[in-house]
């Protein structure tokens, strides 16, 4: 029997594609031949929205870009109104940012291995990892009110101050979590089969990664050391001492190293930070009607799927001329067919997953 | 007793307690593996539908039940219809060969229990589980879309590639018995004082792993992977006929379970059978033996699927052609060689 190309379409409505997100794929039996993403179900117009809101109301919009990491995108958009204003934000505030991005990471990360676990058939570990992000989550709710999309950042600080009951909060979750990363190692790292599903599939050239612009865990897999944390240090990164996790091989199995030891770093900097945690003002004043001199700004952040920035161009009101987002699951999902040229059909879910892709955050 | 009940009534009887059977066990398995899987998982599973959620098949048949049974506008109508009641006609038609336990004496009547006894048991099981393939083909090829299709190409390159160490395995248990008779086999274990199971560990062992495979469970569940072909060959099914694929997938794991039982662990006989101080086993019928037995296959079906990622298509079908099929072939000829020799 002749093989002949077949064209197959994958999504939106597909249940390991991370939402809505289209794939048109062409494959020769079981091989790909190319991917098209079809992105934009579930865009909601939200660069465009910003044009009419406040800055003030623009922060807990941003929770809905990448949902899975609301902290993140409000610190990449506060860091970058602030620095546009010149806003100084209290050391305290800055800390205790640290504390509640990491903990994000953590959270985030933790909803990444259980469903690149699961895209892999390993259902029990999204289920342990979502175990534990619960309890992050729970903090979340305690200090913020909110689990999923938290607002738990404001122009010129944090809401809330940290209380004694929060930190011990924050420590007991981050005393439960080291047992859980050891379950998943226990599951998966050494296991046979999901080495042979992700040794030496996914594979990226180190170049092609920085040119396709691929940022976050799966560029450090590919042995690039670029963590914007260390390079450009935001909210007193420079003060904390961690490591960035490299990988070799720049395959599914290295992304997944990567993250799990980026988690443990994350807990690391979470005890540090709460260990040092400076008195003071944990927020800076900030005027109601937040007016921003005429201007322009970029400013990014290393969120949990790579780099995060906002642009930001002000007229002088309080409400922003234009706002651009550099959203990393966008364009991460660019490398995509690069990575699947030649793999399997079966792989594709895998290398999709590996990329941590949010669909609120690709069509935003 | 009269011929009219020994004849007819009791032959009547049996065939319907060997439909009733496999949907008992299948209601049993499907509630179990819930339980056992979300216990796995830090989930606490269904238990609301009666005493711990037992009842929940029955809650998920009569939904089914009442579904609408879609058949789309390109599909072959009568090949799309025909691949369920294949599948399922041909695994419950599989358990007729099966001992489910010893011969009940009834004054000079012997009940035994099982429907058919046939020299060739053993063959026709294989030769059942093979006709089920061509449901699953049927399934994928007559939805006419790609999901399913690709679906069914893996299925029938997977359970074909698995029957033949299956095949070879069986063969090497035919030639120490000397029969392909279910029941024969077991009383063969029985009059040898071993089970089979300890002399032929490698057939064992590889008819295990392929006999999961051949029931497209995990982690060989790959023709209904769900992350990647949404339910393989039964994607366009829905309602009862639906229903009858995920019924007999279920079945099919008794049956191969059920032969792992006969075949290596002594089918209904407690252990150690001809010991005299464990005569006192005797005493549980053997059709609870049996029972016991399979259920600790069935519940390793479910650990593993708790535990283990997914294989990879190319992976699976080297495993076999590579590992499984070389492995039993040399097994057949060392147990062909010290068969003859001892």
């Amino acid at each position: 029997m002749a093989f002949e190309e077949i064209e197959l379409n994958m999504g939106p409505q597909h249940p390991s594609t991370h939402g809505v997100l289209r794939l048109k794929l062409r494959v020769d039996n079981e091989v790909v031949l190319g991917i098209e993403p079809v992105v934009g179900y579930l865009h909601r117009g939200m660069e465009k929205l910003w044009e009419s809101q406040t800055y003030h109301q623009i922060v807990p919009l941003t929770d809905r870009l990448d949902y899975i990491a609301s902290v993140s995108n409000n610190l990449a958009f506060v860091l970058a109104a602030e620095k546009l204003a010149g806003v100084e934000v209290p050391k305290r505030g800055q800390y205790i940012r640290v504390i509640l991005t990491e903990l994000q990471r953590l959270a985030s990360h933790l909803a990444w291995v259980g469903f690149m676990a699961n895209d892999i058939g390993a259902g029990t570990v999204l289920l342990y990892g979502f175990e534990a992000r619960e309890t992050i989550l729970d903090f979340f709710e305690d200090y913020a009110g909110a689990r999923l999309t938290v607002h738990a950042l404001r122009l010129g600080g944090v809401p809330y101050d940290l209380t004694p009951e929060n930190t011990a909060h924050i420590r007991a979750v981050l005393d439960g979590l080291p047992a859980v990363l050891k379950d998943i190692e226990r599951l998966l790292t050494g296991n046979r089969i999901w080495k042979q599903r992700t040794v030496g599939v996914g594979f990226i050239k180190a170049d092609d990664a920085l040119e396709y612009g691929l940022t976050g865990p799966a560029l450090r897999a590919a042995g690039v050391d670029w963590d914007i944390r260390k390079r450009h240090p935001y909210c007193s990164y420079e003060d904390f001492d961690f490591s960035v996790p490299l990988g070799r091989n720049s395959d599914l199995y290295d992304r997944y190293l990567v993250r799990l030891e980026e988690m443990r770093q994350s807990i690391s900097i979470v005890r540090q930070a709460l260990d040092r945690l400076p008195e003071g003002d944990f927020r800076a004043k900030v005027p109601r009607v937040f007016k921003v001199a005429p201007g322009e700004i970029f400013h990014s952040i290393e969120a949990p799927k790579g780099e995060l920035g906002f642009y930001i161009r002000s007229n002088g009101t309080d409400k922003p001329e234009r706002i651009k987002m550099k959203s990393p699951s966008f364009i991460n999902l660019q490398s995509l067919e690069l990575m699947c040229k030649g793999n399997l059909f079966a792989d594709v879910v895998a290398i999709l997953g590996s990329l941590d892709i949010v669909l609120g955050e690709i069509d935003k | 007793m009269s011929p009219f009940v020994a004849e007819l009534l009791i032959p009547v009887f049996k065939i319907l307690a060997i439909i009733v059977y496999p949907m008992v066990m299948v209601i049993v398995m499907i509630w179990l593996e819930r339980r056992v899987v979300a216990w796995i998982q830090g989930r606490i599973g269904p238990n609301r539908v009666g005493w711990q959620g037992i009842l929940q098949p029955f809650a998920d048949a009569v939904k089914l039940f009442f579904k609408e049974d879609i058949i789309q506008v390109n599909a072959d109508k009568f090949l799309f219809n025909l691949a369920p009641v294949l599948v399922m006609a041909s695994t419950l038609l599989s358990f007729c060969f099966l001992p489910l336990g010893e011969p009940i004496r009834i004054g000079t009547y012997e009940l035994k229990l099982w429907v058919a006894e046939s020299p060739v048991g053993l063959l026709l099981i294989l030769g059942l589980s093979s006709i089920s393939v061509f449901g699953v083909i049927f399934g994928g090829w007559a939805s006419n879309s790609k999901y399913p299709l690709m679906g069914a190409l893996r299925s029938v390159i997977q359970i074909l590639s698995y029957e033949i160490p299956v095949g070879l395995t069986v063969l090497s248990v035919a030639f120490v018995s000397r029969s392909m008779d279910l029941v024969e086999i077991v009383r063969r274990q029985e009059s040898s004082h071993v089970w089979y199971g300890f002399l032929l560990p490698v057939s064992f062992v590889v008819f295990w792993i392929s006999g999961i495979a051949e029931t497209n469970r995990a982690p060989f569940d790959l023709p209904e992977a769900e992350s990647e072909l949404v339910a393989g060959f039964h994607t366009e099914y829905s309602g009862f006929k639906f229903a009858f694929f995920y019924v007999a997938e279920y079945a099919h794991m008794v049956m191969i379970s059920s032969l792992l039982v006969v075949l290596f662990f002594g089918g209904w006989l407690p252990p150690f059978p001809n010991v005299k101080f464990l005569h006192f086993l005797h005493l549980l019928p053997g059709f609870i033996w049996y029972l016991i037995k399979i259920m600790f296959f069935l519940y390793c079906y479910v650990w593993i699927r708790g535990t283990f990622p997914r294989y990879r298509f190319d992976s699976l079908v080297k495993l076999v052609w590579k590992w499984l099929i070389p492995l039993s072939l040399v097994n057949l000829l060392v147990v062909a060689l010290l068969g003859s020799v001892l």
